[in-house]
Order: C-alpha cells, then sequence, then structure tokens
C-alpha cells in the first residue's frame, strides 16, 4: 500500500545511481524501453531460428557445422519451430506493443506522471526478464529446447523424456517460462487497467482518450482474464510432469515401447485451457497495432479518425467476441457438429467490427493530406497486412473448409500475415512514429523507406505463395517432405519463401542501424516534430521524470482535432483551452 | 525539419485548473472521474481509490485462475474412463470452514471499530482475524495429513488430485492474505492510507473467504 500519502507536494526526484535510474527503475518510460529492448533481442532470436527453418525446409540435407550431428534431426527442427513460435509471440508480439509502448506512451498520453503503482510495474518486467531467461535456458539444458509446438500441446508435453529429447528438462523450462510469464502479465494488466480508470487528466473522458489508449486499455483486460486461464493450465501441466498427476494424459499410452503410467486425463482440456487463452492471445497482440495504425493514419493524413467513437466500440466488440470463439482452433477435435457451427458463426461475426475497422481506416485516409514518412507507410503496411491475413481467417472459420487446411500451411500463412507481419508492423510503426519523443532525436526518412519497402514486398512474397503451398497440401511441422511426390512438387514455392525470407531478414539490418546510428547522430526533435495533438507532444522530448515537469494538463477536446476549418493551423493540441485555440483562428 | 507552429508560443496550461470545457469539442460526456484527479500535487503520486480498483482488478484476475480449475474438475470429472475415486472430505474442513466464516466477521467488526474512530478495538478485532486466519492454515495442513495418513496423495487418482490443487492453490493466496493482515497491524501509518489499505485488505479476505466457501461446497457436492 501506499507509504507516501502525505499532503503537500509529492516532489519526483530522479534516482541518481546507475542501478535506481536504469536497472531497478520505477519509472514507467524507462521500464517501457526496457520491454521494448527484451523484445528487440527476442526478435533477433526468433527470427536466426526461423531463417534456420527455412533453410532446412530447402536443403534438408545440409551440412550445418553448429548443429550435433552435422546434419539437422527432425527433433531439432521440432525444436525450432516451438522456440521460434513461443518466442515470437509471447516475449515479442505482447511483449513489445503492450509492454514497451503502452508503458512508455499510456501515462503519458491519458496526462499521467506514472503508473498507477509503479513497484508492480518494475516487479512485472523482472518477472518477464526471468521467464525470458528461462525460455533460453531451454537451449542449453541436457536434451535441448522442447518440440511441441507453441501451443504446448498434450500428451506429448506431459510426459517426459520418453517422448524425445527437448522433452525432459526443456520442456519443463518452458512450462516454467510460460506461467511466469502469464504471472508477469496478470501484473501488467491490473497496472494498466487501474491507471487508465484512475489517473487521467482533467477533461480526459474516456472518449477523448487517444485510440492508441483504447487499444492498450482493452488489451489489459483480455490480458487479465486470459493470462489466468493459461496459468491455471501450466500448473496442472507441471503437476502431470512432475507429481504424477494425470490431468490431461490419457491411461493406456504406450511411448517407445513403455506403458505410460497415467490414468483417465484429457488432452482435449488442455486444448480448450490453451485456446481459452491463446484466441484472446492474438488480439493482444494486434490491437495495441490497432491503435497505433489508428493514430499514425490520422496524423499523416491531417484529418480526425474516421468514426472514432465507431473505432473506440469496435475494439471493444473484438475483445468482447475474442473470447468466444477459441474452438476455431479444434474443429478437428471431434467436437460436436453443433459446437462447432456455433464457434464458426462467432468466429465469422469478428469480421463485423473488423470491417468498420477497415472501412474507418480508409475513411480516415479520404481525401486527407497524405505523408508518406515513415510510421505512416507502416501503419498503411499494418492495414494492408490485417485485411490480406484477415480475409484467409473466414475460410478457416468454416470448419468443413478447415477439414482440408488444418494443421497444413494455409493456417501458417493466415496466422502470419495477420498477426505476425501485422503486429510487426504496428510496432515498427510505433517506433518510427515515436522514437523522437524516446530518445529526442529523428530516425533517418530514407533508411526508414527502404526498410519498410523491403520488409513490406518481403512479407507479401514470403507468406502468399505460403497459401498456395497450404492449398495443395503442404502440412505444417514436417521437417522435410521432400520425400513425397507432392512435398518434392512443393519445393520451387519453398525456394522461392526462403530466398525472400532471407533478404527480408536481412533488410531488418537496415533498421537496427537506423535505430543506433539515430539515437547518437539523428537530427535533434523538438517537442513535436510531427504536429501532432495528444498529450505526448506538448511535453519535452524525451520527457522529464514526472513527464510534464510539474505542469499537469487539463484536456479540452478529443484526441485528433486535425484540420478543423476556420484555424490557421492544421492541428489542436487537446491541452489548448477554448480561449487558447481562438488565438488560432 | 518540421516548422515551428503557433502551438509552440502557447504556454501549457497549468496543473488541474478544473475540468476541460466540455463544451468544446465534439465529445464532452461520460469519462467519469477524469475530472476530480488535481494531478500529483494534490494528495500523493497515486490517488487513493486507485488501490481500491486495483484489488478489484486483481481479484477478477484471480477468479479467471480459479475458474479455470473448477471448469477443469468439472470436465475432467466427468469424462468417460476418468479414473475418479471420490473420498470422503476430512471432517476439520467443516471447522475450517466455520473459523473462516467467522474472520469475515470479526474483520468487519475491526473496520467498523477503524471507521468509528476506535483504535483500540480496531486492532483488537483486526488481530483476532488474523490468529483466525492462522489457524485456517494449520487446520488445511492437518486435513492434508490425515489424508496423508489414510494413503490420499495428490496422485493418488484425479478426485485427490484437485482437492490438493485447489486447497494448495486458495492457501496460497490466504497465506498472502495474512501477511497482508500482518502488514496493516505492524504498520503505523496515516490514517488516510490506512483507511485505504484496511479497506483493501478486507476486500481481499472476504473474496478469499465467499471463494473458499464455493469450493468447499464444490469439493463437498461435486464428488
Ligand atoms: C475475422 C478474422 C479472423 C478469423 C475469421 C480467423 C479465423 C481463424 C481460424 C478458423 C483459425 C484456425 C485454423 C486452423 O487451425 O485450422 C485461425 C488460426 C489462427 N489465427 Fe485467425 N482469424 C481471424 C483473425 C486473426 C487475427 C486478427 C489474428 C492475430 C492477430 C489471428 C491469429 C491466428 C493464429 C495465431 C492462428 C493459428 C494458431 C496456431 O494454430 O498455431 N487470426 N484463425
Ligand atoms: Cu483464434
Amino acid at each position: 500500500m501506499s507509504s507516501h500519502a502525505q499532503t503537500g507536494h509529492a516532489v519526483v526526484v530522479e534516482p541518481s545511481g546507475f542501478i535506481r535510474k536504469y536497472i531497478f527503475s520505477i519509472d514507467h518510460k524507462v521500464i517501457g524501453i526496457q520491454y521494448f529492448l527484451l523484445a528487440l533481442t527476442a526478435v533477433c532470436v526468433g527470427i536466426v531460428l526461423s531463417l534456420l527453418m527455412r533453410f532446412h525446409l530447402v536443403y534438408p540435407g545440409a551440412h550445418l557445422p553448429f548443429v550435433s550431428g552435422g546434419i539437422m534431426t527432425p527433433e531439432q527442427y521440432m525444436a525450432l519451430v516451438t522456440m521460434h513460435g513461443t518466442i515470437m509471440v509471447f516475449f515479442v508480439l505482447t511483449t513489445a506493443p503492450q509492454g514497451g509502448f503502452g508503458n512508455y506512451f499510456l501515462p503519458i498520453q491519458i496526462g499521467a506522471p506514472d503508473m498507477a503503482f509503479p513497484r508492480l510495474n518494475m516487479l512485472s518486467f523482472w518477472v518477464t526478464f526471468l521467464a525470458f531467461v528461462a525460455i533460453l535456458a531451454a537451449f542449453v539444458v541436457p536434451g535441448g529446447a522442447p518440440i511441441s509446438g507453441w501451443t504446448g500441446y498434450t500428451p506429448l508435453s506431459g510426459m517426459g523424456e520418453v517422448t524425445g529429447p527437448g522433452e525432459g528438462m526443456g520442456q519443463t523450462l518452458w512450462i516454467v517460462s510460460i506461467s511466469l510469464f502469464c504471472l508477469a502479465s496478470l501484473l501488467g494488466a491490473l497496472n494498466f487497467i487501474a491507471t487508465t480508470i484512475d489517473l487521467r487528466a482533467p477533461g480526459m473522458t474516456l472518449f477523448r482518450m487517444p485510440l492508441t489508449v483504447w487499444g492498450w486499455f482493452v488489451t489489459a483486460i483480455l490480458g487479465l482474464l486470459a493470462f489466468g486461464v493459461l496459468l491455471a493450465g501450466g500448473v496442472l501441466l507441471l503437476l502431470d510432469r512432475s507429481a504424477g498427476t494425470s490431468f490431461f494424459l490419457p491411461a493406456g499410452m504406450v511411448v517407445n515401447d513403455q506403458l505410460q503410467p497415467h490414468s483417465g486425463g484429457s488432452p482435449l482440456l488442455w486444448q480448450h485451457l490453451f485456446w481459452f487463452f491463446g484466441h484472446p492471445e492474438v488480439y493482444i497482440a494486434i490491437l495495441p497495432g490497432m491503435g497505433v495504425a489508428s493514430h499514425v493514419l490520422s496524423t499523416f493524413s491531417r484529418k480526425p479518425v474516421y468514426g472514432y467513437r465507431a473505432m473506440a466500440m469496435a475494439i471493444c466488440a473484438i475483445g468482447f467476441l475474442g473470447f468466444m470463439v477459441w474452438g476455431h482452433h479444434m474443429f478437428l477435435s471431434g467436437m460436436s457438429p453443433y459446437s462447432g457451427f456455433a464457434f464458426s458463426v462467432l468466429t465469422m461475426s469478428i469480421g463485423v467490427p473488423s470491417a468498420i475497422k477497415t472501412f474507418n481506416w480508409i475513411g480516415t485516409l479520404w481525401g486527407g493530406k497524405i505523408q508518406f514518412k515513415s510510421p505512416m507507410l507502416f501503419a498503411l503496411g499494418f492495414v494492408s497486412l490485417f485485411v490480406s491475413g484477415g480475409l484467409s481467417g473466414l475460410f478457416l472459420a468454416q470448419p468443413a473448409v478447415d477439414n482440408m487446411l488444418h494443421g497444413g500451411y494455409y493456417v501458417v500463412a493466415h496466422f502470419h500475415l495477420v498477426m505476425g507481419v501485422a503486429a510487426i508492423f504496428g510496432i515498427f510503426a510505433a517506433t518510427y512514429f515515436w522514437f523522437p519523443k524516446m530518445f529526442g532525436r529523428m530516425m533517418s526518412e530514407p533508411l526508414g523507406k527502404l526498410h519498410f519497402w523491403f520488409t513490406f514486398a518481403g512479407a507479401y512474397c514470403i507468406f502468399m505463395p505460403m497459401h498456395f503451398v497450404g492449398l495443395a497440401g503442404g502440412i505444417r511441422r514436417y521437417a522435410d517432405a521432400t520425400g513425397t511426390n507432392y512435398g518434392a512438387a512443393l519445393q520451387p514455392a519453398h525456394m522461392f519463401m526462403t530466398y525472400a525470407a532471407f533478404i527480408t531478414g536481412a533488410a531488418q539490418l537496415v533498421f537496427l542501424f537506423n535505430f543506433f546510428w539515430s539515437l547518437k547522430h539523428g537530427p535533434v526533435a523538438g517537442k513535436n516534430p510531427w504536429n501532432a495533438t495528444t498529450l505526448e507532444w506538448i511535453t519535452d522530448s524525451p520527457p522529464p521524470i514526472d513527464n510534464f515537469g510539474g505542469h499537469y494538463p487539463s484536456v479540452y477536446r478529443g484526441p485528433y482535432e486535425f484540420s478543423v476549418p476556420g484555424y490557421r493551423q492544421d492541428f489542436i493540441p487537446q491541452n489548448l483551452t477554448p480561449d487558447q485555440a481562438a488565438l488560432l483562428k | 525539419m518540421p516548422s515551428s507552429t503557433v502551438t509552440d508560443e502557447i504556454e501549457l496550461v497549468g496543473t488541474g485548473k478544473g475540468g476541460g470545457g466540455s463544451s468544446f469539442g465534439d465529445d464532452g460526456n461520460s469519462g467519469g472521474g477524469g475530472d476530480e484527479w488535481k494531478g500529483p500535487s494534490g494528495s500523493g503520486r497515486v490517488p487513493q481509490r486507485a488501490y481500491v480498483t486495483g484489488m478489484t482488478i486483481a481479484l477478477g484476475g484471480v477468479l479467471m485462475f480459479f475458474m479455470a480449475l473448477v471448469s477443469a474438475y468439472i470436465v475432467r470429472k466427468d469424462m468417460p474412463n476418468s479414473a475418479w475415486v471420490p473420498f470422503n472430505i476430512p471432517r476439520i474442513l467443516w471447522l475450517n470452514t466455520a473459523i473462516l466464516i467467522a474472520s469475515s466477521f470479526t474483520l468487519a467488526r475491526s473496520r467498523s471499530r477503524f471507521l468509528a474512530d476506535d483504535d483500540a478495538g480496531f486492532r483488537h478485532w483486526w488481530g483476532v482475524t488474523t490468529i483466525l486466519g492462522i489457524f485456517f492454515l494449520i487446520g488445511q495442513v492437518i486435513a492434508w495429513r490425515q489424508l496423508a495418513a489414510a494413503g490420499v496423495f495428490l496422485a493418488t487418482n484425479p478426485a485427490s488430485s484437485f482437492f490438493y490443487v485447489f486447497t494448495a492453490a486458495h492457501g496460497l493466496h490466504l497465506i498472502g492474505g495474512v501477511l497482508a493482515l500482518l502488514y496493516v497491524a505492524f504498520r503505523p501509518t496515516h490514517r488516510l492510507t490506512k483507511g485505504t489499505a484496511t479497506e483493501v485488505v478486507s476486500m481481499y479476505w472476504h473474496f478469499m473467504d465467499g471463494l473458499w466457501v464455493f469450493l468447499f461446497l464444490l469439493l463437498l457436492l461435486g464428488r
């Protein structure tokens, strides 16, 4: 509980020592950057893993110097699949948009000095960090990394070493890591929600919050309701592995000629617990990106967000519906056709708020004075990828069609476009947009554009052909399908995707260079380089320790007052009083 | 580089001078709460009500955790070939349940003494609550030992597995509650803060009490 409730001025003093200032900091801005750097490290690891997979798919017999035994085994390939998915979904797509940018900008955008519970915030980060260490440790323990996929399906994930290398210590570490991650995310979600409810500046009504704040807020609610369920699943799974219980493990399983001592458990129970979390999780990854896209599109079209209220309500609707569709990942688990039908209809109904969002994004652009800066390009890319990837979801949402596509590359193409790449584009848009505020300098525009075009074209080159591989019967998680006729026939497509992946991967070096070079050498940014309206742009770049230097803003208008007729200036910051704004007439 | 703009010359609006002009801009309504906070110069960095909000939210998360376990329980029990063997719940659980329910009453008593500015009464009943909480935990451990003596362990069968999981998960949460009770009891803080602290801890404790009654009935009737 609070220990500093004395009345009078609570002066925020910047801690002096390096450790308190940069390591165990309770400043939400430092913690945001810590989350961001964690995600940046994680994404580098994740990309290397994916390139190894792509390489193996086209040269399955190649000798690799760092692989024990020279040639990659199917188990090693599965370990790559598992670690790539886990690291990307949890430590990149969940960490960067919410823990990183949300932490940094949510308090500033609502005019608050910090998160509601700064110490809890620090704890969230460090537990996430521990979780990351645990998952990385899985690479180096005996047996290596686990092989049961990012979804950790039982019974494989529940039985231990008998089921393969990596299923011993590696799988245990996976469960420990994910459970820690759940715990940290729960604490983080609590903080985000309480902050949004109780720390808004005077005049910052709910419908004056930037759409980014709406995105983070609803994401936090999803996290609060979803991560506890996965945590419960993780606890039960750990008990199955180490205490001999049988929650998820059926009787009579024989593995490598050994009868397993379990009885009566249900592997499907794990799937339900996992996907009850898993589907909201995909929206946890994408909703902040939607907020950023709306925000950036409006700023660089110099137009208000078209249908602001509808946009905010669509975020809520997506979050709400997201809890009722998990069964679409389990159409083939033998569920009753009636449940399948219900899940199918509910799934497709998510298309409605999604379409509202897309329509309003286009409406925002329509007739705007569009400025093609790097953040804008990535926001446009976000919309494009979200639509391309979302449309394939509607096919998958039909049980009859899913019968054929489930477990294949079509699904992989779907979720990489809509979740993987779209969310990454949201992160890039946020990075280029807020870098000047976070570090006081601009990133290079030419390099940003180069980065965008290679990444945008590259993403489509990797994942569009993948749909066709899926339609042609290509099955995901197979280390090597070249021995079959249909598999061999798909090799040219795989070859193309692999080349595209390596080029796209290389293009990310441009981003890394731009990022670190601009930290030192970018042009100085000033308070409001984009002529934007929300509260983060009225304070210094980077903001002082208490965000507003003691002058806390009041809010007098909505977040997107661009090109208001009758004003000389094409943007009106949220904190201008009517009198001050009148000076701009 | 961006050109300088008219707003550069307009001063930042000062600290918390009343609410925003609600008639200006497109959306002046709803929102709730935004207008009350006077910035950090008011009463500390965090408004006291954020602790109540925070606890409400935290309990929502805890509830989801337990409901996941409960739904797993229901699904697992009704599986074909579930290998489910019901066993007799140790009788001491009735006593433990009574103790925990009583502790909610003593806690409510303590809080009303606190609100009536009766410091001695507040501390007395707060202490009684803490002791009842510790008794409950000891009682739960005794229940485990009795089960173990009867040969019922965590891995014996799914019914016993769930029994241990529920009691352990709830017990861990209750240890947290006892620590929070002790924290308040031993901390001479400013009245206002403590008002929030007692409120927040009470919310948590009553919730854990209600949750236990629910779990107990589930284990008892849902065998
Ligand atoms: C209208 C929109 C959408 C629909 C109708 C839809 C539908 C589906 C369906 C039916 C599946 C299951 C396919 C199968 O396993 O056979 C699926 C998988 C998936 N979707 Fe979507 N989806 C939509 C949007 C999204 C969004 C926005 C995201 C993420 C941001 C997403 C992420 C995923 C992921 C990660 C998987 C696969 C997980 C796995 O099996 O590893 N989807 N989608
Ligand atoms: Cu889904």
